[in-house]
């Protein structure tokens, strides 16, 4: 049988599944801009996702407009942020032949197919927010050198998998063990820039929430989210949250790896801050999330009619869930409190809503979250070297009329 | 024509592969290709950074990398910048290169 080239390509592409429909130039059809300096943004399709804003092509890093985070407190996957650091990203992976190797310091090495980790025991669902470390870093001042977020590249979805205990049973952690590393099978275009690689300690490690997910709000995980399997650590942020997840090592010695020692690490004080512009004197691993609020149905600078105004948005932080969220109409001096939404659960998006009354004029609006472990936002912005965990009371700047 | 008989050895491999029920190919992924580019420098004083910074930095990172940091913020952040690219990710650059690539960006960004 012969076939023209049309119909071909056709039945090649049928045959890799829809991934491989995409065209391999996306064209940006819009730019937007972010309020800070050099904040255009290419609205740019990838294959599997709508529009985001292109932050850079190579590594692909996506950032989901923020209007999405008023649609649903669950992030849809084609529009959850996507972060590489490192730009040779697999772009072709056969799930029947991907295997998770165990290995290190173990009873037993042991390297298991997808099938083999679906059928580990303990399967769960739970709803978490994965946030970048970095997310909200185009908003610091001094600013800082690295990836210029505004606050997109944070999403909440429902997680399925089992939990990363099953599998390291299924080897058998020995006595000694200290922590457990995690790589992908993304990594370096040089062999010698250091391959992304990261560790938690073993005791999270086996703590039953840290998961293998292969499952995205129902579906298989988006491919630049991690497909086929990934890590997830709820309350952690997503610099842990290995993606492509094919090797995990069990270490009877601390993990000495740059992503550990030298990146991701925040000042070692209780507001994980310094002076603005200082280095800190000693530093730690960059670990749980702080708590955020936002809200998400009107845009910073909006016209709005006089009279009573619905807000709504979404609250957060590390694991201990969101206890209150409160607004205040005239930048802060009083505050009346918000009305939860459904609870997804202590690491998911929080959703609420409350009412203004806006006399005509402009109007500062704030919103700030308290969790349950009594930790709230500050009213001014924090600072530190490397832009992490901003989580200032975030202003709102309306016009009623 | 060796194209034709590229597509016919394609067709047949295709069609020997649909015959025996092989196992499921990979899943690929069409990556979109970069399209930012270097900006020119003000002066023909950068052409050999210019000219360096195309050749070096997009190896591992396409051009936006370098438009969406933030803007005038000094030769020092620019310095500060490429050293990290040579130090840390070991990217292979001459040292005069390197200085001149840093001026380029200190200059240009």
């Amino acid at each position: 049988m012969m076939m023209d080239r049309r119909s071909l390509l056709a039945a090649l592409a049928v045959g890799a599944g829809s991934r491989a429909l995409a065209p391999l130039r996306a064209a940006a059809d819009e730019t937007v801009a972010l309020p800070f300096g050099n904040g255009e943004r290419p609205l740019v399709a990838y294959p599997g996702k709508r529009p985001l804003l292109q932050m850079t092509a190579r590594p692909p890093q996506l950032e989901t407009p923020f209007a999405v985070f008023d649609a649903d407190a669950i992030t849809p996957n084609d529009a959850f942020f996507v972060r590489y650091h490192l730009a040779d990203i697999p772009t072709a992976i056969d799930p029947l032949a991907f295997r998770v190797a165990v290995t290190g310091h173990v009873e037993r090495p042991v390297e298991l197919s997808l099938a083999e980790i679906k059928a580990l025991p303990g399967r769960t669902e739970i709803a978490a927010v994965n946030q970048c470390s970095g997310n909200s870093r185009g908003f610091f001042e001094p600013r800082i050198a690295g990836g210029q977020i505004a606050n997109g590249a944070m999403g909440c979805a429902r997680w399925t998998g089992v939990p990363l205990k099953s599998l390291l049973d299924k080897a058998g952690v020995k006595a000694g063990a200290v922590q457990v590393s995690f790589g992908g099978l993304d990594g370096p275009v040089l062999p010698e820039t250091p391959d992304f690689a990261k560790a938690l300690p073993l005791g999270q490690a086996n703590d039953g929430e840290v998961m293998l997910a292969w499952g995205m709000n129902g579906q298989d995980l988006p491919w630049l989210n991690g497909f086929p399997l990934r890590l997830v650590v709820p309350g952690y942020y997503g610099t842990y949250w290995v993606k492509h997840l094919n090797a995990v090592t069990v270490l009877d010695t601390p993990f000495e790896g740059f992503w550990m020692k030298s990146a991701y690490r925040i000042p070692d004080n209780p507001c994980a801050c310094t002076e603005p512009g200082k280095a800190p004197d000693r530093t730690v691993p960059i670990g749980r999330l702080n708590i955020r609020s936002f809200v998400t149905n009107l845009a910073d600078g909006a016209q709005v009619k006089t009279g009573r105004v619905p807000l709504r948005g979404i609250a957060f932080d590390g694991g201990s869930g969101i206890k209150a969220v409160e607004i205040s109409t005239d930048d802060g001096k009083t505050w009346s409190p918000a009305r939860l939404g459904q609870d997804l659960g202590r690491y998911a998006f929080r959703a609420w809503k409350a009412e203004a009354d806006l006399a005509p004029g402009p109007h500062a609006l704030r919103v700030r979250a308290t969790g349950n472990d009594g930790g709230t936002q500050p009213m001014e912005p924090r600072w530190n070297p490397a832009g992490y965990m901003r989580n200032v009371v975030e202003t709102t700047r309306v016009r009623a009329a | 024509m060796p194209c034709f008989a590229l597509l016919l050895a394609i067709c047949l491999a295709f069609a020997a592969l649909a015959g025996t029920a092989a196992p499921a190919a990979a899943d690929t992924y069409a990556l979109p290709e970069p399209t930012a580019q270097f900006k020119a420098p003000p002066d023909s004083g950068h052409a050999a950074g210019f000219q360096a910074a195309q050749e070096n930095c997009m190896t591992c990172h396409s051009a936006d990398y370098i438009a969406m940091q933030p803007p005038k913020k000094g030769q020092t952040f620019w310095d500060a910048e490429v050293t990290k690219m040579i130090k840390v990710y070991h990217a292979p650059i001459e040292d005069q290169q390197a200085k001149a690539i840093a001026a380029y960006l200190g200059a240009t960004y």
